[in-house]
């Protein structure tokens, strides 16, 4: 039960409530309200005039090849980022489980990237596996990997989803970690007793009542995949090379500030917008469905 | 079919807790034996350690013949039912009394033939389909009990099942449980802070206190003749009377007796009257009566023995000077305030050594 609060002035509450609806106001809503604005104009190379334009930014969008790649690359990305950050994790929440000594110390250092800023984790990446500068990259190349992210699109998008997936997972470790501590441990004794070895005892029960939290990280990780890992991207590759970096996010910001189609970007812009009140429905049906198994 | 039997068996923690001290018992095929103390007595992990959920640090656990103590749990061939059940709260009623037979790659038509019996026996049958949280306690605790007979193991572990049930159910499954025990023979060991259903469901009583067996046997020989001060008072309710022989009134009743000088009288509530007389080599207390408990087929009667001016601290070594309890059928009682005067006949008395540690014939 929450207690209602009681005030003895009608405007109080709304006075107190103003601050937080002015900044939603004016750093959301307005300059939302100005994409979906923006997004049916047209401006010409030097900003001169502007026409209205209906649905053709959008029209031109559907129509341009290389903005499906870019779905479809998104798509990818936020799949492997989610898929390898989530088993990774999950594994080291295993492990990190079981009583052992020192576990507060470890279980911290596991949960640490998740305060690093993303462009610093791209950074920090780009240091270990630059062609040229990067530790890693030298191993790779004396045991024969022809190592350039820089030309080949292939290793740049493994380079983003690297280090994507590495900055995920401290924070999928600590929902792995709650979740396992909710278990009842006697409910796995009585696997055990039951005949079910480690790995069936994992597959069949602890899997299977990790599945709420497992379905909530996904849905975190490719909202995450989707919208986070610009910084990544902006300083790891910018979105080269060519365009095999490009995600839907990255896409926004190089055709609109970069390519100066400001039209574009924005329908872009309000395409994301819909893509996230989407994932965002979905989350929210979710957690209000409490049990699940 | 099987025997359990432990050898000196002891458990410390890696901190360096002692919770086993080294533990001997023998439980023959088809008993059911059941661990009783007070919480922290070691009694669970006891039985934890059978069933090999913990390590053990000394000694030998023996299931039938064979050393188990480096076996895994799975290949003990023991069931085990838990406290709060430990179903597995995603799979229907039927799927957690097959996991185990699934697990041992049974074919699907003899775990249907087992699932199904269980379930008729345990009338639940037509809750197959329904997962653990549809259930109420008492079916929960029916499931635990179907997945335990399932597997038809050689030993039944009991660790305090029917501590989460209210108090008619408890009654109902105690007596569920035993015969459904005698039916299918199978060894059992039972882990309760109960006394009332360690007396009831036991062929073998094991009192434990502090990691230690303070007394094994059959139930009512531990009743009428308890070994310790400590055994004296936790099996029965309410507890024995104990107080010291030291004081001159109950010293001068025991002469002749070696418990006369220093050492601990012992009245079981039942076993005093109110009366005037003092019957011959009994023991005869004056009481004033301070609270009356009426549970109607009998009464408790609550009375000091000494007016409060006069109580004293005890002294170390000594049991302060407390109350005693009577126990009286039907509801006829005296009032409170009354002074009365209560005697137990000789051999009904329980005399111990000072410590508490030895039974003394009286």
């Amino acid at each position: 039960m929450q207690k209602q609060a009681i005030f003895q002035s009608k405007l109080l509450p709304y006075a107190l409530v103003a601050p937080q609806l002015a900044i939603v106001l004016i750093f959301f809503y307005w300059p939302a309200l100005q994409a979906v604005i923006q997004s049916f104009l047209l401006q010409d190379a030097f900003g001169l005039s502007t026409t209205f334009v209906w649905f053709d930014n959008y029209i031109e969008l559907f129509r341009d090849p290389a903005y499906f790649e870019s779905i479809v690359r998104t798509f990818v990305f936020s799949f492997a980022i989610a898929v390898s950050s989530l088993s990774f994790a999950l594994l080291l929440a295993v492990m990190a489980d079981k009583p052992l000594r020192g576990s507060v110390l470890y279980r911290t250092l596991l949960i640490w990237p998740y305060a690093v800023a993303p462009p610093v984790v791209g950074v920090l990446w780009i240091f270990m596996l630059h062609p040229s500068l990067g530790i890693i990259a030298r191993y790779l190349r004396a045991m024969g990997v022809d190592w350039n992210p820089l030309l080949d699109g292939d290793q740049a998008a493994a380079l983003i989803i690297l280090a994507a997936a590495w900055k995920q997972i401290s924070y999928n470790f600590l929902f792995f970690l709650a979740g396992l501590q909710a278990i009842p441990k006697s409910v796995l004794e009585a696997a055990a007793i039951d005949g079910a070895r480690p790995m069936r005892r994992f597959w069949t029960v602890t899997f299977p009542l990790l599945s709420p939290t497992i379905f909530f990280l996904l849905v975190v990780n490719i909202v995450y995949a989707f919208f986070d890992t610009f910084g990544i991207i902006d300083t790891m590759t910018r979105g080269g090379p060519g365009t095999s970096t490009v995600t839907l996010v990255y896409k926004v910001y190089s055709d609109g500030l970069l390519g100066g189609n400001l039209g574009s970007s924005a329908a872009q812009s309000v395409i994301l917008m819909i893509m996230v009140i989407v994932l965002t429905g979905i989350q929210f049906r979710f957690v209000e469905r409490k049990v699940t198994y | 079919m099987a025997n359990v039997t432990l050898r000196n068996v002891r458990k410390t923690y890696p901190g360096g807790f002692e919770a086993i001290k080294g533990v001997n018992v023998d439980v023959g095929d088809g008993q059911f034996c059941v661990l009783v103390g007070p919480s922290g007595c070691g009694k669970s992990t006891l039985l934890r350690m059978v069933a090999g959920l913990e390590t053990v640090t000394g000694g030998e656990i023996d299931i039938g013949g064979r050393i188990v103590n480096q076996i895994e749990p799975a290949d003990r061939d023991i069931a085990m039912v838990f406290q709060n059940y430990a179903l597995y709260p995603h799979m229907s009623v039927f799927n957690n009394m097959a996991y185990g037979l699934r697990n041992r790659g049974m074919k699907e038509a003899e775990i249907k033939s087992r699932v199904d019996e269980a379930a008729r026996v345990l009338e639940l049958t037509s809750m197959l389909d329904r997962k653990p949280r549809q259930l109420s306690g008492g079916q929960r605790q029916r499931v635990a009990m179907g997945r335990a007979i399932v597997r038809q193991p050689k030993v039944f572990l009991f660790d305090e099942p029917l501590s989460n049930l209210d108090a008619k159910l408890r009654i109902a499954m105690r007596v569920e449980i035993r015969k459904l025990q005698r039916r299918l023979n199978t060894t059992s060991i039972y882990v309760t802070h109960d006394q009332l259903e360690a007396m009831t469901l036991a062929d073998i009583l094991v009192v434990m206190t502090g990691g230690q067996v303070e007394q094994v046997g059959n139930p009512l020989a531990i009743y009428e003749k308890p070994a310790t001060t400590f055994v004296a008072s936790f099996i029965g309710a309410p507890p024995m009377n104990l107080m010291a022989t030291r004081p001159e009134e109950i010293r001068s009743q025991l002469a002749g007796s070696a418990a006369a000088d220093a050492g601990i009288l012992g009245i079981r509530p039942e076993d005093l009257v109110i009366t005037d007389q003092t019957p011959d080599g009994g023991v005869a207390l004056p009481l004033t009566v301070e609270a009356i408990e009426r549970v109607g087929a009998e009464t408790f009667i609550y009375g000091s023995r000494e007016p409060e001016e006069q109580r004293v601290a005890a002294t170390p070594g000594e049991l302060p000077p407390g109350e005693i309890i009577v126990r009286v059928p039907g509801t006829e009682a005296p009032a409170i305030g009354a002074k009365i005067r209560v005697a137990a006949l000789r051999n009904k008395l329980h005399l111990f050594s000072g410590d508490g540690r030895t039974r003394l014939e009286a």
